[in-house]
């Protein structure tokens, strides 16, 4: 079972929202598919990121997959601890490995997420 | 009888499974009107006869001239060692190798020409080369753009003008490329105007990639590289150096002043000047910008032994990987003139190649006072290094009456940059190691003949008649 106090993507990011801003990573089940991770592009902290596009890249031994923006918001903070432990995102994906938090340009957008037994569902159904 | 490996049965099956009854079918898609309808070949002829006539082809080529021509490719001396090498066919690829367990000696090639060229540039990071210096230049461009997520380039009209036009190729209609002009009088006339640049990089609401300037710029001046570095960094932009890798052994390197990019020619290292190529693009960066750079990376690693290794890395960036996302999709390796390179600047050292740099400077510096004491003055007061341009009125009928007097007087400047009419009586001649007090000679006697309305000394008739004859056995 997923963490039940987060809202998940299709494209297995999660988002935990938290008053005006929201935090973002990705999966134990999405790092664990892309293997041993090497590096992870974030975006600067002010870019304003649209719901739903690229915010940055993550980069296993094995894949290169583009990191989509769960709900759109103002980047107030970009995880700096990647750079230099970027396998933080395979051992603790939903604390230690964090990437970026937003500030909420609509909080309206986080009931377009997934909650834990629908993402648990999508990811059973492989 | 055609040389292809499918038989008509083959093509048949193949069709078969395709639901087609004809290979032509394959190109639908492309318009009629686009596609070749046959090939404009002469009829075949027999062996002996076609050698001649390439042989009589081949002789049409002047190769008695004295050549003052630079312009972007220069002549230089190569130690005997570096075609020698080239000849090992366990090198003929462009490619780089895949399988580093079976390409060790090609990978660490690659490793090496990127260490020399680090050095060289005085940058991190060196790609395992590209197609030539526009190409680089290019992609050196486009990495501004990723880098810094803005859509605009400033490229000094100091850049090569075949350079420039490769950079407005690959923006055509996604990106704006806007040309920094020179300076058109005065001490520093034929270098990037300044006042212009920041004039550019303040424009609102237009926020600018990448500042591309080139250390000697296509007049052979010298550019003012740190304040331009500086200006470009000043408004959030990136500043890429096109460089003339022999000179770097004199003038300071892109490094110490700045750049966060440095792209260019590699011809000058060990490779004999070739109509159309193939050259070999150099392009460098910052630690910084790894991920930004195209084309293979090889690194040096340990195997499971302890033993030294050497690896393609980074392999994140590159189009079997990203497909559409790639760095980029234009970068073919240049991988058997990259170990020309190689050879060349192994084989001459760092004492070695500041000689070379430094004698073509004396020798441009005797070819400037000789051509001056026979009427043709510089046509700018600012440094340069062994290429300057010289004032001649009527530049390209003298020459072409040069030409005929046995002398390549260089590259006449109206017709490489049309647009600028500070350039229209200017040829653009350059002198290397290679340049012989003689043909300095030569060249300003003839020049002298000419510009006074004389006829050619006896020698110079002599030496075009020889050559006429040469043409009379194509025809």
């Amino acid at each position: 079972m997923v963490p039940t106090d987060l809202r998940y993507t299709n494209d297995h990011e999660w988002v935990r929202a938290d008053g005006a801003e929201a935090t973002i990573g990705i999966t134990a089940y999405a790092a664990g598919q892309l293997g041993d991770i090497v590096f992870v592009e974030l975006p600067d902290v002010g870019r304003v990121l649209e719901q739903a596009a690229p915010f940055g890249v993550v980069e296993s031994v094995k894949a290169v997959s583009d990191l989509f923006a769960p709900v759109g918001g103002e980047v107030v903070q970009a995880n700096a601890a990647l750079a230099g432990s970027p396998e933080l995102v395979n051992g603790d994906p939903y604390d230690a490995g964090w990437m970026i938090r937003v500030r909420l340009s609509d909080p309206g957008q986080l009931d377009d997420l997934l909650d834990a037994a629908a993402y648990d569902a999508l990811i059973a159904a492989g | 009888m055609p040389y292809g490996p499918h038989t008509a049965d083959d093509r048949a099956r193949m069709l078969g499974a395709l639901g087609l009854t004809s290979v032509d079918q394959l190109f639908d898609d492309i318009p009629v009107a686009l596609r070749a309808s046959r090939l404009d070949l002469p009829p075949p002829e027999p062996e002996l006869e076609l050698a001649a006539r390439l042989s009589g082809l081949a002789a049409r080529n002047r190769t008695d001239l004295a050549s003052f021509l630079g312009a972007g490719v220069y002549r230089h001396w190569s130690p005997p060692a570096v075609d020698q090498i080239l000849l090992r066919s366990e090198w003929y690829t462009a490619y780089t190798p895949y399988q580093p367990e079976i390409s060790q000696g090609t990978l660490q090639s690659i490793y090496e020409y990127e260490s020399l060229l680090a050095e060289l540039v005085d940058l991190d990071v060196v790609s395992a080369s590209h197609y030539d210096g526009a190409a680089a230049t290019a992609e050196a461009a486009l990495m501004t753009c990723r880098a810094t997520r803005r859509d605009r380039v400033l490229i000094s009209r100091g850049v090569h003008p075949h350079y420039r036009e490769t950079v407005r190729t690959y923006f055509a209609g996604r990106l704006e490329l806007d040309e920094i002009p020179l300076i058109t009088d005065g001490e520093s006339a034929g270098t990037t105007d300044l006042a212009a640049l920041a004039r550019l990089l303040a424009e609102p609401d237009r926020p600018v990639a990448g500042v591309i300037a080139a250390q000697p710029d296509f007049l052979g001046l010298l550019e003012p590289m740190p304040e331009i570095g500086r200006l470009a960094h000043a408004a959030g932009a990136l500043f890429v150096a096109v460089i003339e890798p022999v000179s770097l052994a004199v003038l300071a390197p892109p490094g110490a002043y700045g750049a966060d990019i440095a792209a260019g020619e590699g011809q000058p290292l060990g490779i004999a000047p070739q109509y159309g190529g193939p050259y070999l693009g150099i392009l460098a960066s910052t630690d910084a910008l790894v991920r930004q750079i195209p084309g293979r990376l090889v690194g040096m690693t340990a195997d499971l032994d302890g033993k030294r290794a050497f690896v393609m890395t980074m392999r994140a960036r590159e189009q079997d990987i990203r497909r559409d996302k790639a760095a980029s999709n234009i970068c073919t390796n240049q991988a058997l003139l990259a170990l020309a390179a190689s050879v060349y600047l192994a084989t001459i050292g760092p004492h070695g190649l500041h000689d070379v740099a430094a004698l073509g400077a004396a020798r441009a510096a005797e070819l400037e006072a000789a051509l001056a004491a026979a009427g043709a003055p510089r046509l700018h007061p600012g440094a340069y290094l062994n290429e300057f341009a010289v004032r001649v009125p009527d530049a390209r009928a003298v020459h072409r009456r040069l030409l005929d007097r046995g002398v390549l007087a260089g590259l006449v400047l109206a017709d490489a940059e049309p647009d600028d009419p500070s350039l229209a009586d200017g040829l653009l001649v350059c002198a290397t190691e290679v340049t012989t007090p003689i043909e300095i000679a030569r060249f300003a006697e003839a020049l002298s003949e000419v510009l006074d309305g004389r006829p050619p000394t006896a020698v110079e008739a002599g030496a075009g008649a020889e050559r006429r004859s040469a043409v009379g056995v194509v025809r």
